[in-house]
């Protein structure tokens, strides 16, 4: 395979006395799904949000494209191209799909020396692009908040791509979805990969892991617990290493394998 | 999140089955508006039925609801802004009072020229406007407390200053001093003065039949503050609406965390907004100065909560995110005709609170229903 689009080496990440991350590594492939997964508290928010720029790591580098980076701020990692959809944050109920769909990268046009911005073209480009994900709207103009969770996901996601996305993070994106919007979900994380864009997909659910994982990296407090490639692990496997093996083996005899 | 409601994807280009289409009126009706145009529409009623044989609807009449409309106006556009990127500014009103102070006191006492005094006037309070909301963003206090400090740290400086210069809260002489002045026009002037002579040559409005303005129209141009009202809400509407940093506007109220995520300056759109709630309402200030003749220390009571509850009346959540310019107008101009109209319908001016309180309730409850429908809850 080709170089890593992303690799991270060796992040720590100390908030005052507390360490949550100690030295995490991983690598990234364009067109790969890796699913980050870990219970909770295992720091798969806090190494996702270095790698997003939300926080600075205490120790450790960050190469994007091969090349050294240093992100100071949200905006530093989305112009280089990594993008980031947040579970509930995503996404402004009160305001229209389009408007949504262009937060912060509006399209402009000028009218005798005057910067309008472009109703038109947004609601084109968000119609043609929600359409290519597979979902219908009414018009651009509707709320978000008329959407369902995963459909506003997906908006999310389509927007991260159409802003030129190599690296898409997804915190979280199926966990208070029903089962059909998670197939959704999933659907959408497909077509994003086929488009060559390089996927991290943080959950902690194995099944939607299994689903579109191309690599699978566990974290626990802080450490890389494992990782290994889709083939090379079963779910029952994955399932343990996230629980800390040796608990969830003696629960899984009092609950005969219910989890 | 309702489950049972989930959309798959429909791969057919058919609209979605279970879309129901709206028929368009309802369409139309949705919008942040609605409670203002309502309220408006039930106002005018209301008076035309009761009042119009008080002159309320005659030229003179009109123009006398349309100051005070147009006042509302200014500094409902300004909280209309700051609201919807998600802040308060309680200070607006000792926002009034001190920069009228501080045009009088640099005029008239330190001698300055008019126009010196007026452009300093204004960066000083821009300023203090950019002090709020940067105290805001760092302390990340709410907004409702931080202007709340400032609504009685400006109105004691106002008081102050006025005191310990002249020994009065009235500050007089503005009139000699922006004599000639070409900046004191700018807020204080009238406009079409020509046309409303025409008019009144011609007898279409009533002109003074006796006294030194015998032959003159009663309403003799458009004052600038009026201009300044229609200036502010073109510009604030189109800001909102038409530009990319309305859309930072709307994102910073809506959720300032997911607009900092995709890149919005949040911080920056948010102190802009408090400087710009901080120039409204030094326009009002101005225009009311420079109309008046002096600068009183007590200027601008209770106008912050005017300002807000015409902007709530216009549609705009209180929370940030949503709200119209347009609809912040309306409710300005319910304000206006309503304050203004009890006194032409000979009511007891007391009811006007009575009154008010019904439209701001009534208003606001059809705001909160409309809401829901844009978002599908109803």
């Amino acid at each position: 395979m080709s170089e890593p689009i992303i690799e991270m080496k060796k992040i720590e990440k100390h908030f005052g006395s507390v360490i949550a991350l100690s030295g995490v590594s991983l690598k990234v492939m364009p067109g790969e799904c890796l699913c980050l997964l870990g219970d909770n508290g295992a720091g798969k928010s806090t190494f996702i949000k270095t790698m997003s720029g939300v926080h600075k790591p205490s120790v450790g580098e960050i190469y994007f494209e091969g090349k050294s980076m240093d992100f100071e701020c949200p905006r530093d990692a989305i112009t280089a191209g990594i993008a980031t959809v947040y579970q509930d944050l995503a996404m402004i109920p009160l305001m229209s799909v389009a408007r949504n769909f262009f937060m912060g990268n509006e399209p402009t046009k000028k009218i005798a020396g005057i910067s309008f911005f472009d109703h038109k073209l947004a609601n084109e480009v968000t119609m043609k692009e929600m359409k290519k994900m597979g979902i219908h709207l009414r018009s651009a103009d509707q709320a978000i908040g008329t959407l369902s969770g995963g459909e506003r996901q997906t908006v999310a996601i389509a927007r991260a791509v159409h802003f030129g996305a190599k690296v898409l993070i997804l915190d979280e994106p199926t966990s208070a979805l029903g089962v059909r919007q998670t197939a959704n979900v999933l659907a959408t994380i497909d077509k994003v990969r086929k488009r060559g864009i390089a996927v991290v997909f943080i959950t902690h659910n194995v099944r939607h892991a299994m689903a579109v994982g191309d690599t699978f990296t566990v974290l626990n407090r802080g450490r890389t617990l494992g990782s290994a490639r889709k083939g090379e692990i079963t779910s029952e496997e994955l399932q343990n290493l996230m629980a800390g093996g040796a608990t969830l083996a003696t629960l899984e005899g009092s609950l005969a394998g219910t989890i | 999140m309702t489950e049972t409601t989930s959309t798959p994807p429909v791969k057919t280009d058919k609209p979605d089955e279970r879309v129901k289409t709206r028929s368009s009126f309802r369409e139309a009706l949705i919008r942040p508006e609605l409670g203002g145009i309502c309220g408006t529409i039930l106002v005018f009623t209301f008076f035309l039925l009761t009042a119009s044989d008080s002159g309320m609807f005659s030229a003179s009449g009109v123009m006398n609801w349309s100051i005070v409309s147009s006042q509302f106006i200014i500094i409902a556009v300004g909280a209309c802004l700051l609201m919807i990127a998600g802040e308060f500014d309680l200070s607006v009103g000792s926002m009034i009072g001190f920069s009228g102070m501080s045009i009088a006191l640099l005029s008239v006492v330190f001698g300055l020229p008019m126009w010196v005094a007026i452009i300093a006037t204004f960066i000083l309070c821009m300023g203090i406007g950019a002090l709020s909301g940067w105290l805001v963003i760092k302390t990340g206090l709410p907004s409702f407390i931080v202007t709340l400090a400032f609504l009685f740290i400006l109105r004691g400086l106002t008081i102050f200053a006025a005191i310990s210069t002249t020994n009065k809260t009235i500050v007089g002489g503005i009139k000699d001093a922006a004599e000639g002045d070409w900046l004191a026009p700018v807020f204080g002037g009238k406009v079409f003065t020509g046309l409303f002579q025409w008019l009144g040559d011609n007898g279409w409005i009533e002109t003074f039949e006796r006294g030194f303005k015998k032959g003159q129209p009663v309403v003799d141009g458009i004052p600038m503050l009026m201009v300044w009202a229609v200036i502010l809400l073109i510009f604030g509407h189109w800001l909102l609406t038409k530009t990319k940093f309305g859309n930072w506007i709307f994102a910073s109220g809506g959720n300032a965390q997911a607009a900092t995520y995709v890149g919005v300056p949040v911080n920056r759109v948010k102190i802009l907004m408090f400087m710009f709630t901080a120039f409204c309402a030094c326009v009002f200030a101005t225009s009311q100065v420079i109309e008046f003749g002096s600068a009183g220390a007590d200027r601008g009571l209770l106008k912050e909560f005017e300002a807000i509850i015409s902007v709530v009346i216009g549609g705009a959540l209180l929370t940030g995110g949503y709200g119209s310019v347009i609809g912040a107008a309306l409710g300005a101009i319910i304000f206006g005709v309503v304050q203004q109209g009890l006194f032409f319908a000979g009511v007891e001016s007391s009811l006007f609170r009575v009154f008010l309180g019904a439209i701001l309730l009534f208003a606001v409850i059809l705001n909160t229903y409309i809401r829901r429908m844009i978002t599908g809850e109803k």
